[in-house]
């Protein structure tokens, strides 16, 4: 097998990451898998004590790094409320503000499928989001619960259910 | 001031009392991240928006409906010294981050301890409530009546898509972190606590050491806590924790079975000489002093120590810590004092009769 970076030495390292039951795995050859030495960052060689933080930036460097995906363009986007870059999000693995999840929504949604269930928040909502944007939730959440029935044959609780989503679905029109 | 007159004054209600299935679940505990809108993140904050974060917080920790859930006190971390700030940290109140955080960092607590707010650690608020034994649903609630009243005068960052906007990405959503403290000296002992560790991992949650993220594990004790924060509702969340935790019960119950059945002069053995070490040593360092309480408890849990309160174990692992001890010396103490110190304490608490203590 062929080094995947430079395509010309033979791949002696091989290096497998497994992510949430994501498994990746690169081939690279001796003298790539040095230059790109930063891109596999040990964790436990990146000072201790072992954070989780350092982990999560080390996973958004390699991302952004030109090894595998040339990205150095977009890494220099900034969040127009805060100034702060992509880049230095993968520095320090927080953002700067509450508006940079909208400004790297477009970089942020990989890494949100990879560390989370989804990309879509279904708990709690705060009061001043509105009782509508809560009944939704409620629906959605009844809606699951319904399919759950159906499929392991509880047909009793299907029809509450059923039943309960109905009620809510009229109060709300 | 007397050693029962320390006790009473330090510990909290969750080292105080007991709970669901505390023979192996020693906290339940519940935090949830939350940030104020238009403002950047604690990161970025500069001393004017930390400040503002704080009087906000302030003024909201003292509104009608937080007046209704108890007496809660605003504390910032510059008033305290760094020996109280550290104290909260050994009785879980606070984390180390918050006790580092001098000029911008607060805390509102509770009377009775149960309830803690750290203000601007790594988000602008970290609410959490903890609670002795195995209770998680009714720290979520408590954790939520508190969240719903500080929201009557702040405005929080939230997203229609992502849910509640935290620092990092990894607590977005629901912003909660659910973690059960759990003993498991019958899995340690019996060689499996390995094994387990991996499964639960495997599973989405994680498992760290007593005082959080990168310490490590002492005495056979584990924090168990959800990882996944988006997605996922808070219900559902607790409910996945909750299974995964009786089922470490479960197999923890059943370790101490089998170590009784086949091993029980060696488990005899093995408790009794901690408790004589605990009860006659003159110098004990943190490790040692956990391990050997660790085993005690263990024989107070199996019957085979009797008239020493299983609370002893929640109680001492907090009230040997450094800072701990050297607020009831009243004195700094060095290591070496401080091991000497400790086992004098552990020794003259053993003697004290547990009606001193706590009534």
């Amino acid at each position: 097998m062929l080094c995947e970076r430079c395509h010309e030495r033979p791949a002696t390292v091989h290096v497998t990451k497994i992510i949430n039951g994501v498994q990746t795995a690169y081939h690279l050859c001796e003298v790539c898998a040095k230059e790109q030495g930063d891109v596999f960052p040990n964790p436990f060689l990146m000072g201790s004590p072992f954070d989780f933080n350092k982990l999560l930036s080390g996973l958004l460097n390699m991302e952004s790094s030109s090894g595998f995906t040339p990205v150095t363009t977009q890494a220099q986007q900034r969040c127009g409320t805060c100034g702060m870059t992509y880049n230095q999000f993968t520095q320090i693995g927080r953002f700067g503000c509450p508006d940079c999840y909208d400004a790297f929504s477009a970089r942020l949604e990989p890494l949100l499928r990879r560390i989370q269930n989804g990309l879509r928040h279904t708990g709690k909502v705060p009061g001043s989001a509105g009782e509508r944007q809560q009944l939704a939730r409620r629906l959605e959440q009844l809606r699951r619960e319904l399919q759950q029935a159906v499929a392991q044959e509880q047909f009793e609780r299907a029809a509450q259910l059923r039943d309960e989503i109905r009620k809510l679905e009229q109060g709300a029109q | 001031m007397s050693l029962a007159d320390f006790v009473k004054r330090t510990v909290s209600k969750w080292m105080r009392e007991t709970g669901p299935e505390d023979d192996i679940v020693l906290t339940s505990r519940v935090r949830l991240a939350r940030n104020l809108k238009g403002f950047p993140f604690p990161t970025l904050a500069t001393d004017a928006h930390a400040n503002e974060v704080m009087e906000l917080v302030r003024q909201a920790a003292q509104n009608d409906a937080m007046k209704r859930l108890g007496k809660f006190e605003f504390i910032r971390c510059r008033d305290l010294s760094p020996l109280d700030r550290q104290m909260f940290v050994e009785k879980h109140l606070i984390s180390p981050d918050l006790a580092q955080q001098e000029k911008h960092g607060a805390i509102v607590l509770r009377d009775d301890e149960v309830v803690s707010i750290m203000v601007n650690e790594e988000d602008h608020l970290r609410i959490q409530c903890i609670l002795p034994g195995l209770r998680l649903q009714e720290a979520w609630n408590v954790a939520s009546q508190v969240d719903d009243a500080l929201e009557q005068t702040l405005t929080y960052a939230y997203h229609d898509q992502y849910g509640y906007l935290t620092a990092c990405p990894t607590n977005v959503g629901t912003g909660i972190r659910a973690s059960v403290m759990m003993h498991l000296p019958g899995l340690a002992l019996t060689g499996g606590i390995q094994r387990l560790l991996t499964a639960v991992s495997q599973v989405g949650l994680a498992v760290r050491g007593i005082y959080g993220e990168g310490s490590e594990s002492f005495g056979n004790l584990y924090q168990v806590s959800n990882q996944i924060t988006l997605g996922e509702s808070e219900e559902e969340i607790i409910a996945n924790l909750m299974s995964v935790v009786q089922q470490i019960m479960e197999q923890e119950r059943n370790a101490r079975k089998l170590l009784m059945e086949r091993n029980r002069i060696q488990l005899e053995d093995r408790v009794s000489r901690s408790f004589g070490i605990l009860a006659y040593a003159r110098k004990m360092d943190s490790r040692e002093t956990l391990e050997r309480l660790s085993d005690v408890r263990l024989g107070i849990d199996l019957g085979i120590i009797q008239g020493v309160s299983a609370g002893i174990l929640k109680e001492l692992m907090v009230l040997t810590q450094p800072a701990c001890l050297q607020k009831f010396y009243n004195r700094e103490l060095s290591p070496n004092e401080r091991d000497v110190r400790r086992a004098q304490l552990i020794r003259d608490r053993l003697r004290m009769n547990d009606t001193e203590v706590h009534g």
